[in-house]
């Protein structure tokens, strides 16, 4: 609780990990799937992506991984997977089950 | 060395000689120590706590590779709510537009689908307008790529008289009516908890990522043995949903005393005991909650919080998010969180008490 500036902002500012601008659904993924602890999850993501561990906070690195596997940039690129899309291959790159995947892209 | 600009726990601005500061440390951590029968912290990382408090920049951050990942309970309300449930900024967008704010302009790792602003977090309403939820649940899906958690305060006291069906305990009590007022509380959890997991069964059918129990045990060690069976049932009924639960206060109340789960009776439990319970529960994420003393100066309420929080993650095999809002775990209670002690506190958890994630 709290005002966006006083809160999300700031936490995200000093400490976060940056979203889809970076890795850190990626890693939240894996917390929400597996219970991994933030250093197992750091490198389960980093393995997968084949980076280094401290390229996961780094954008400039992210922005181009993230366009390439079609797994969602912050950016609003035209043609670029975000959503369910992002989502779904997302799931594939982690190897885990995504309910929002199950239930609403293998409806389609 | 000169006087310390620091805070008071309700966020005035004071100065602070240094030896006072490290008193203040001590203290601090002494207090969580007595209390919940942990660790004090260490005398360097004392040390490590003082210089973040000192360090004269008005903004402190970790350092790269430090980085940990963020989970909220407001994400979907704090843009168009009012100041005094969320700290709302009062702009009427919507619950979808202001998740996709939430990703993509202030860069969160994860965003929460909340119960509509209006029902005032009762159960019993939420679940009449569950329909409402789970489409426009399905919409947001749709086209936020960061994870979603659907988010409700499971509170047992909408269940008491006068808004629900039971005896209140708050009334029995005083009349020494303890095993009536013990009753009340047991039924009053068990319809809490069917409740709940109608909802959560509900938002699974339709793709819900994830569930946040937020503010659990706000009503006491009943409401405690309530969310822990909620997340029983739901990780059998749908099981690739993870579910966080995020505590509302440091210290469970004993209105019933005798409540047990896997064992162990709830009431008076601190955080590193809290945690084990959740896990045997199946919670994914546990978020402890560590009270914040409003009186009390920010360098004591920090060391406090710390030394509460680096015993709960040792003790975790689950990751720990802890709560890092106005009020709870050393940031000052005051709707506009000052920014310079929610950065300090975010370094010194993660750095000393090596949480893994706010």
């Amino acid at each position: 609780m709290g005002d966006p500036f006083g809160m999300p902002i700031t936490h995200g500012m000093v400490a976060g990990m940056g979203g889809i601008r970076t890795a850190g659904d990626l890693v939240m993924w894996m917390q929400m799937t597996r219970k991994m602890r933030l250093p197992e999850a750091k490198q389960y993501v980093a393995e997968k992506l084949k980076v280094a561990p401290l390229d996961l906070v780094d954008e400039c690195v992210m922005r181009d991984v993230r366009q390439d596997l079609g797994i969602g940039t912050i950016t609003a690129i035209a043609g670029v997977h975000r959503g369910i899309a992002a989502k779904r291959r997302i799931g594939e790159l982690l190897g885990i089950e995504i309910n929002s995947v199950n239930k609403m892209w293998h409806k389609s | 060395m000169e006087d310390i600009l620091t805070r008071m726990g309700d966020g005035q601005r004071i100065t602070m000689p240094a030896s006072q500061v490290k008193a203040e440390l001590l203290a601090g951590t002494k207090d969580a120590a007595d209390r919940g029968k942990v660790p004090e912290l260490t005398s360097s990382e004392l040390k490590q706590l003082f210089e973040i408090i000192a360090d004269k920049n008005r903004v402190v951050t970790v350092e790269p590779g430090e980085e940990i990942v963020l989970t909220d309970d407001l994400s979907c309300v704090r843009h168009s709510g009012d100041e005094g449930a969320a700290g709302g900024v009062g702009i009427p967008i919507t619950r979808l537009q202001a998740i996709l704010v939430h990703e993509r302009s202030y860069a969160q790792d994860s965003a929460v689908f909340q119960v509509p602003y209006g029902s005032g977090g009762n159960i019993q309403r939420v679940k009449e307008k569950i329909e409402i939820d789970m489409q426009a649940h399905e919409t947001v899906s749709l086209l936020a790529t960061i994870p979603m958690f659907y988010t409700l305060a499971p509170a047992v006291l909408w269940y008491f008289r006068p808004s629900g069906p039971y005896k209140n305990p708050s009334d029995l009590l005083p009349r020494g009516k303890i095993r009536e007022a013990q009753e009340a509380s047991e039924k009053a959890a068990e319809r809490l908890t069917e409740d709940v997991v109608y909802i959560g069964k509900k938002m699974y059918s339709i793709g819900c990522d994830a569930f946040n129990l937020d503010t659990s045990a706000s009503g006491g060690d009943a409401e405690f043995y309530s969310n822990l069976n909620i997340v029983s049932k739901l990780k059998q009924a749908a099981p690739h949903m993870a579910i966080e639960m995020g505590m509302s206060g440091e210290f469970i109340l004993g209105v019933h005393t005798e409540m047990t789960f896997d064992g162990q009776r709830l009431a008076g439990m601190y955080p590193h005991q809290q945690v084990k319970v959740a896990e045997a529960a199946g919670v994914d994420i546990f978020g402890p909650v560590i009270n914040t003393k409003s009186s009390k100066s920010f360098a004591w309420n920090l060391a406090r919080a710390v030394t509460f929080v680096k015993q709960t993650v040792a003790v975790s095999n689950i990751p720990v998010h802890v709560n890092a809002g106005m009020g709870v775990c050393s940031i000052p209670m005051h709707p506009t969180p000052p920014i310079d002690c929610v950065s300090r506190m975010a370094k010194a958890m993660v750095q000393i008490a090596k949480i893994d994630g706010l």
